[in-house]
């Protein structure tokens, strides 16, 4: 069935096929329409579920983790300060090997107040130990709330879906609904290895000495390494279900390319139109959108750059002090490899301004014209 | 031959806690516990956050404990047993009783605002909260339910606490829970009764267990017991309960109380009072054991 929906309804939808049991929930702009449409399938009994409609963010996670110790599916969606909030218990979610799935709406962090998008929000939370994916159309993030419960509860690690503020969430599309009994085949009932139960007593998340800590957080990275092959087979086996392929990465016309944008979330789709043009001025360019950025999808980064000579990477965000989280990451990628493109890092967009088809341009241009970067972070668009 | 003459046990025989925990000698919060556990029995599932007791428990891979517990973080205490009970129903189960179990840190001050939200939202969970007025597992800072004249590490002598305690009964009592409760360790079938009670009991319950620390309290391990029932017989820590917010019991009825210098002097951290000061802290006993009486009926 063939919908138009808005961005944040589109996880609404993912969350209700996939049959979340426990959602708690706290209402932030831009997320907010994510759980109206679920409390509202919850009161009308079109999803078997419990929402808790807790007191803040931080509180919304420990109840999801709280259900989720207890066996069941459990989503909940947030953004900018609510994620920021709810640090603590990311580690803790992580850390506990407990798969929530989360969705954030990619909102600028304050001061001042901002409720417009850029990445600052999700990328903050890049070391907590959860699998991220930067989606960049409403379909794509139905699909991959699906998606993200299957791998998570295979290797017991949570996944952030995460899309643009208003430039993905509150934008309609049309949106391919899956159907339930399909995704029921593709996607069993959660059944975790150990829960918390009366039958079957254990303490978990106890006072844990030297002698194991570190153990349980090599399992954690050794599992986190096993996702990008996951992603790989539950993305093929979505397709043969669903007819839409599930990877780590877009690879938009990269091979063979002289100049290779890396851009995610909507910038991605933004990108895709200006190869497009760029290829009828006989400009040979392509784009990398990167959806799965933890863990980082080195394998095929690598393999898709190594035969660029000029890579442009366009961050949403910055770490104060280095670079764009992007560049960073390509950067290291790359660094090793026998041959390596000049890689060109540019921020733009941040606070919700917009990234735009001349900023494309002028990305464009500057890596044309230069054999390397003349600056350490190129910006696009700032009033200097 | 002489007749055989059989003695009733007032408390239930099973025991959930084990010898071998990690508490410190003559521990209130651990009696606490046993108690707790003989009243709500096997089919209980315990939330704790960051408190002497997730250290009394014993390390990973250990546990003194018979039933499921889920170690959460410091201020989740209520928000982690909301989920826990969503799930529990969810699977199925809302046989199981999840009790949060906290200390007064983790619920007079840094949990207060999830505990709020899950009174308010009438949760279907138990919260005890033992209360041993102050931070004693970070080394004996002094807590919103730490009281007026106490000695802490973050309230040394020259500085002793110049604020009341929290009230925080007063303040659960306004969200009107079904079923709120006082507790002392020295009175344990006071206790077990109440627990018993809260089971039976669906929305959220809290029961207010005043637990002795000898470490922090600067007091005789083996006065743990005789400390708690002085608090009680003061009048300083009086054995209530409020029922929808409304009906206030009281449970033990004095008849004369005794001195609060009695419960004082006994303790290190009080030391350092002038009598002006036990004077003063008499008087904030007796006001609040008036205001107590006077909403029961009495």
């Amino acid at each position: 069935m063939k919908k138009v929906i808005m961005g944040n309804h589109a996880l609404s939808y993912g969350a209700m096929l996939a049959r979340a049991q426990v959602i708690a929930a706290y209402p932030i702009t831009p997320q907010t329409q994510v759980v109206e449409l679920l409390s509202e399938m919850c009161a009308d009994g079109t999803l078997n579920a419990k929402f808790i409609k807790v007191e803040s963010e931080h509180s919304a996670m420990a109840a999801c983790l709280g259900a989720s110790m207890a066996g069941a599916r459990t989503f909940t969606a947030t953004s900018a300060q609510g994620l920021a909030l709810m640090h603590e218990m990311l580690h803790w979610a992580s850390g506990g090997r407990m798969p929530v799935v989360m969705g954030d709406i990619n909102r600028a962090m304050a001061p001042g107040w901002s409720i417009w998008t850029d990445q600052n929000d999700s990328l903050s939370q890049r070391d907590t130990g959860w699998i991220q994916f930067y989606c960049s159309s409403n379909q794509e993030v139905v699909d991959t709330v699906i998606q993200a419960y299957k791998i998570s509860e295979k290797l017991m690690i949570p996944s952030m879906v995460i899309l643009d503020a208003f430039a993905l969430s509150h934008t309609y599309e049309v949106v391919e609904i899956p159907e339930q009994a399909k995704v029921d085949a593709y996607l069993p009932p959660f059944n975790p290895p150990y829960r918390l139960s009366s039958d079957d007593p254990h303490a978990f998340g106890g006072l844990t000495a030297p002698e194991h800590y570190m153990e349980l957080r090599y399992k954690l990275q050794k599992d986190m390494e096993k996702v990008p092959a996951l992603v790989e087979e539950t993305g093929r086996e979505y397709e043969k279900t669903f007819g839409r392929y599930l990877g780590q990465v877009e690879n938009y016309l990269c091979d063979g390319a002289e100049l290779v944008f890396v851009t995610s979330g909507t910038a991605g789709y933004t990108a895709r139109v200006v190869v497009d043009e760029l290829r009828k001025q006989g400009i040979k360019a392509g784009n990398l959108r990167i959806k799965l950025f933890r863990p980082f999808p080195f394998e095929q980064v690598r393999t898709i750059l190594s035969k660029v000579p000029k890579v442009a990477v366009l961050d949403r965000n910055i770490s104060y002090g280095h670079h764009g989280v992007f560049y960073q990451e390509v950067k290291s990628a790359i660094y090793r490899q026998p041959v390596q493109p000049a890689i060109f890092g540019f921020i733009a967009g941040l606070g919700g301004r917009d990234i735009a088809r001349e900023d494309f341009k002028e990305i464009t241009d500057y890596t044309l014209k230069n054999n390397r970067p003349q600056e350490e972070i190129i910006w696009i668009g700032v009033k200097k | 031959m002489s007749k055989e003459r059989k003695m009733t046990l007032t408390l239930p025989k099973e025991e959930l806690m084990s010898s071998g925990h990690l508490a410190c000698q003559g521990c209130g919060a651990t009696l606490a516990m046993r108690y707790a556990l003989k009243a709500l029995g096997q089919k209980t599932i315990l939330c704790i956050p960051a408190c002497c007791w997730s250290v009394i428990d014993g390390p990973f891979p250990h546990s003194s404990l018979d039933v499921p517990i889920y170690h959460c973080a410091f201020e989740t205490a209520a928000s982690s047993a909301s989920g826990v009970r969503a799930g529990l129903d969810m699977m199925g189960d809302t046989e199981t009783t999840v009790m949060a179990w906290g200390g007064d840190g983790g619920t007079f001050d840094i949990g207060i605002q999830a505990l709020s939200g899950a009174a308010e939202r009438n949760e279907d969970l138990i919260y005890a909260c033992y209360d041993n007025e102050a931070y004693m597992n970070t080394g004996i800072q002094r807590s919103s339910a730490t009281p007026l004249g106490a000695w802490t590490t973050t309230t040394p002598v020259k500085h002793y606490k110049k604020e009341r305690k929290k009230d925080m009964i007063g303040i659960l009592a306004a969200h009107n829970i079904p079923y709120l409760a006082t507790a002392s360790i020295a009175y344990p079938e006071d206790m077990v009764k109440k627990f018993k009670k809260a089971k039976d009991i669906h929305g959220t319950r809290f029961i207010h267990i005043y637990a002795p620390c000898p470490t922090g309290w600067k007091s005789r391990p083996d006065d743990t017991v005789k400390l708690a029932r002085l608090a009680v017989q003061t009048g300083y820590f009086p054995l209530y309960e409020i029922e929808n917010g409304e009906k206030w019991t009281l449970n033990l009825k004095l008849k004369e109380r005794k001195p609060i210098t009695d419960y004082l002097k006994l303790q290190g951290r009080f030391r350092h009072l002038k009598e002006e000061e036990i004077n003063l802290i008499q008087a904030e006993v007796e006001a609040n054991y008036q205001k107590i009486l006077k909403k029961c009926g009495l």
